[in-house]
């Protein structure tokens, strides 16, 4: 018991290392698509905290959501942007190497646990109570129903305000409408 | 109760969130700000999971999908408002957010 309690303070000792690390560089990096690639890496981490906590539904869920869903919507804003100019400069102003040597090693970190938990899967599973998402469903839908309403409702809410805000101007369409028919006339 | 100690997952926890709020405070790039609220919001959220984890309650796991739904909403709300202001006035700049209003 005490052997297997300090693997998993090992492992977690990494792993927080790890997601410090990222989140630090990524809040300081100067081009947005490398901050992007940072966090990526640093939920990855922080699926593996939860992982090790016991909570292995919440570790699918944040790599699914978080390092998934979320950061693509972060990289369709940055195209929808059109920082290109600036960035390929940027781009080539640093050395190659050195952009994805941070993401790459401290992926290999995560990797390199997630191929030692696997291998040694009872003794990590051992040492570590699991919740269930049987058990996290049926709290979330008995218990919390009401709060279940409430994120739908802040759901629907939020898509509408995206719709509303992310359409164009008027003025702008009828710019463009005048434009064109004086360039067919 | 897991062999790794409360504290530390504690201490992982605040970590994480001064390095959002860090990351919120010093960057001016609007991007840049959204992406350390993420971080905050995880943060919180490892808060949440290690405290279901300690007293062995799925409560923590649900409160993490509320966090979630939350950090889904404003996401999608705060790009919304970035693509605007930066088709009113081509800019990430955080002090050029004043003018959002509809001309």
């Amino acid at each position: 018991m005490k052997h297997e309690a300090a693997i998993m303070n090992l492992l977690f000792l990494a792993t927080a290392i790890v997601a410090v690390g990222t989140s630090i560089a990524a809040i300081t990096r100067h081009n947005v698509l490398h901050s992007i690639l940072y966090l990526i890496v640093s939920f990855a981490a922080i699926a593996v905290v939860f992982y090790l906590l016991g909570a292995p539904f919440i570790a699918a869920l944040e790599i699914i959501t978080y390092a998934g869903a979320i950061m693509v919507l972060f990289l369709f804003a940055v195209m929808l942007l059109n920082l290109g100019g600036s960035a390929i400069e940027q781009e080539r102003r640093w050395q190659p190497v050195l952009s994805w040597a941070g993401p790459a090693f401290a992926g290999l970190v995560l990797l390199a646990e997630f191929l030692f938990i696997l291998m040694h899967d009872t003794t990590v599973n051992a040492a570590n109570p699991v919740i269930t998402p049987a058990q996290v469903g049926r709290a979330l839908f008995l218990r919390y129903t009401v709060g279940v309403e409430l994120v739908a409702m802040l759901l629907l809410s939020a898509l509408l305000g995206a719709s509303r805000l992310g359409r164009r101007p008027r003025t702008y369409i009828l710019k463009q409408g005048i434009d064109h028919d004086s360039h067919s006339v | 109760m897991t062999p790794i100690p409360f504290e530390q997952i504690l201490l992982l926890g605040t970590v994480l969130f001064v390095v959002g709020l860090a990351g919120v405070l010093a960057r001016r790039n609007l991007i840049l700000i959204l992406l350390s609220i993420e971080i905050m919001l995880n943060a919180a959220g490892l808060i949440f999971i290690a405290g279901g984890s300690k007293f062995h309650e799925p409560d923590g796991q649900v409160m993490f999908l509320f966090i979630l739904a939350v950090a889904a909403a404003e996401v999608t709300i705060g790009l919304a408002l970035i693509l605007a202001q930066n088709h009113a006035s081509r800019t990430l700049d955080a002090d050029a957010a004043d003018q959002l209003r509809d001309r």
